[in-house]
């Protein structure tokens, strides 16, 4: 792992003046991942935030080779990029090394994009995918994702007066992609840049497909302050709601074991998208999701071997 | 003016060795003789039997095409998309249903101006699910910005797979090759193979342009155009679907050099003295070689013209070729439902309606979902043509369906 001397000479490539909101996950999440790239990249990424803000014609962010085809492919794209430089190595038409990385929010990847995605890490492709998490369709103006937390409201699972959010718990995409059996498979932070940047690396280093799941908060859907964006996503690590951990050709290790779990409140508190939850007459749905909480710590420390 | 007649007397010129295959095997053995970088490919019928020979080439070191066993025809063609845009020459074939699901895919592969070949067995769209030959699947993907060649042969079938990279490479655009799903894809054919060697020589070496691999250039492929820009994008794409018209011709003239085979943009079979003919495409084409024979030896004046390319659409060309004539029946073998009649019908009757000089024409639909078209409905369409073209009858308004039961 490069100390934090070495990551600043490091290439930034992907420049400042692209058109994502202030205070905006995503770009904090591209940035660390291609920092432990550390070798010519290819990037790729799904229709979403990410891409229109990146690259409206005819101006781009990207100082890499960078692909956009379309919303539920960027895993099946981007594996046609690796096919090819597989091809023209052996045809000695390319001497290089070079990564592939390809980007999708969660709606791109937990809902649209996942038997991309599935296709892709199951046919081997050297390629790193990378999810910046948001827990919703934010570039569409936050509608609910596989991905969105139980009572979050959006604005296709809006609270009222019978409903209070979304009433179904999310998907655990990364379990589900440990369960491909890949080399690596990793769940990061934007707020654990160290981590994030180290998973990076060992996702990169792999002979073969390895992806990283990376909390990414959007100040708009989660109705947080964009200067909150690193705090929020760090207090979603200490409550348990977002574990960091890695599972390494198939050995489970927990990146980050506080002694006792923060209230899951401190979580939800900040954020406009829960308010609804913290009405008296809703206490038993914030019990609720303390209770998921624990379960799903506690699994998952079992897994880990971290009792 | 296009060159339209196919020439088997030059035969004689060419390399190579005479087989007897399927169309399917002579679409598999192209793109074996081709040597693609990559094909991204997922099975369906009546397509499999390509991507199951071509797995054998790869399987005994026969290409070394990186072959990517993709879960669905959707990731099949933005395989194709990354690994095109990559710089690498790619390659991939599908039908019906598969073709659907590439959708959205086929018009991002133009638009971005990837020049991918595709060969698409015709098969007809669900529902009710059918796996027999149509032309609805390619039809439906006619607005798509990709160049579209037709083949009535397996012979030309294979030629046309060869001519495709040449044409894709040069016009920038992606190139679909059709041929009857069953009737061409599964029959066994005996037609003309060229040399590995002279196909490699032919295709050459690509060299693209831009390229993601090129990581000393970095580029941008596939950015967000607004209002501002996106219109002009797809005008580009029309200017260069038009240009595609003479790059076909240049192509084909090029192959005819080594194979001895002669393609134009439509094939004209006995049209020059004739006073009624027949448009059709496919394999359906031959069918109806057979029964203009027997209505010539009877003495009627009838003719056909086949259409090789139907995208672009040579409009000028045809319009030419049958100003002199007095009645035309345009047949299709998918419907345009809610519209006057099929595809081929709508194109033929625009292309000819400000010449001065223009035959009177009627529209049929026939074969959907491979329902056997035999001679007995080529001779009906002639008995129409005689009438309308003696002033007996006027065209029909509404489109006629052959063959089906009332």
């Amino acid at each position: 792992m490069a100390n934090i001397k070495e990551l600043s000479r490091r290439p930034d490539l992907l420049s400042g003046g692209h058109r994502l909101c202030a205070g905006c996950g995503a770009s904090i999440a591209v940035r660390q991942v291609l920092l432990g790239a550390n070798a010519p990249v290819v990037a790729g990424c799904a229709t979403g935030c990410l891409e229109v803000s990146t690259t409206p014609y005819p101006y781009t962010a990207w100082k890499t080779p960078f692909i956009h085809n379309a919303f539920e492919n960027s895993a099946a794209t981007i594996s046609g990029v690796e096919a090819a430089y597989q091809a023209l190595k052996r045809k000695g038409k390319i001497k290089k090394d070079i990564k592939f990385v390809a980007f999708g929010g969660d709606g791109g990847t937990y809902d649209i994009g996942l038997q991309s995605l599935s296709g892709a890490m199951e046919r081997g492709h050297n390629m790193v995918y990378v999810c910046y998490d948001n827990g919703a369709y934010m570039n569409t103006g936050i509608q609910r994702s596989g991905a969105t937390p139980f009572g979050a409201a959006t604005t296709t699972s809006p609270a009222g007066k019978v409903r209070q959010g979304k009433p179904q718990q999310r998907k655990d995409l990364t379990q589900i992609m440990a369960a491909h059996n890949i080399p690596y498979v990793a769940q990061a932070s934007i707020s654990h840049w160290k981590d994030l940047v180290e998973k990076a690396e060992k996702a990169f280093a792999v002979d073969g497909p390895a992806f990283i799941n990376v909390l990414s908060p959007c100040p708009r859907g989660w109705r947080t302050a964009s200067d909150a964006t690193v705090e929020i996503a760090k207090i979603a690590v200490q409550t348990g709601f977002w574990p960091l951990y890695e599972v390494e050709d198939g050995e489970w290790k927990l990146n980050f074991k506080p002694k006792e779990l923060k209230p899951i409140v401190e979580f939800l508190k900040p954020q406009g998208r829960f308010k609804h939850l913290f009405k008296p007459e809703n206490a038993h749905l914030l019990e609720e999701i303390q209770n998921q909480v624990n379960k799903n710590w506690e699994a998952l420390k079992k897994r880990c071997g971290a009792e | 003016m296009a060159k339209t007649t196919t020439a088997p007397r030059a035969r004689a010129k060419a390399k190579g060795k005479t087989v007897a295959m399927t169309g399917n095997a002579g679409c598999a053995l192209a793109m074996k003789q081709i040597n693609p970088d990559v094909v991204a490919a997922y099975p369906i019928t009546p397509q499999t039997t390509i991507v199951e020979e071509f797995a054998n080439y790869v399987a005994n070191g026969q290409v070394d095409t990186e072959y990517v066993n993709v879960e669905s025809e959707h990731s099949a063609m933005s395989a194709c998309i990354g690994a095109s845009a990559a710089g690498a020459r790619v390659m991939t074939t599908t039908s019906s249903q598969g073709l659907a699901l590439m959708w959205e895919e086929l018009s991002i592969a133009s638009a971005m101006r990837l020049p991918i070949v595709m060969h698409n067995v015709n098969r007809a769209l669900s529902g009710p699910i059918n796996i027999h030959c149509d032309h609805s699947d390619s039809m439906g993907a006619r607005d798509m910005g990709w160049v579209q060649l037709f083949s009535e042969t397996a012979q030309e079938s294979y030629d046309n797979t060869i001519i495709a990279v040449k044409v894709a490479e040069k016009a920038l655009l992606p190139v679909m090759v059709l041929h009857d799903g069953f009737i061409t894809s599964h029959a066994i054919d005996r037609f003309d193979v060229l040399d590995d060697a002279d196909v490699q020589k032919f295709v050459g070496e690509y060299k693209p342009k831009h390229a993601l691999l090129n990581v000393d250039n970095p580029e941008t492929f596939g950015p967000f155009a607004m209002p501002a820009f996106y219109y002009e994008q797809r005008k580009a794409l029309r200017v260069a679907l038009d240009a595609a018209k003479d790059i076909v011709l240049k192509v084909s003239n090029d192959y005819a050099k080594i194979s001895g085979r002669e393609y134009g943009l439509f094939e004209e079979y006995r049209l020059a003295d004739a006073n009624i003919a027949i448009v059709v495409l496919g394999s359906t084409a031959g069918t109806t070689k057979y029964v203009i024979d027997e209505a010539r030896e009877k003495g009627v004046k009838v003719g056909m013209l086949k259409l090789r390319l139907f995208r672009p659409f040579p409009a000028a060309e045809i319009a030419a070729a049958l100003s002199h004539l007095k009645a035309v029946a345009v047949m299709d073998r998918s419907d345009s439902i809610g519209a006057l009649g099929g595809p081929v019908y709508l194109e033929v009757k625009a292309a000819l309606y400000n010449s001065k000089k223009r035959p009177q024409i009627q529209g049929y639909v026939y074969g959907l979902g491979g329902r056997d078209t035999g001679p007995d409905q080529i001779e009906t369409v002639i008995e129409d043509l005689k009438k309308i073209a003696g002033g007996k009858e006027a065209p029909r308004e509404a489109v006629t369906l052959l063959g089906v039961k009332e």
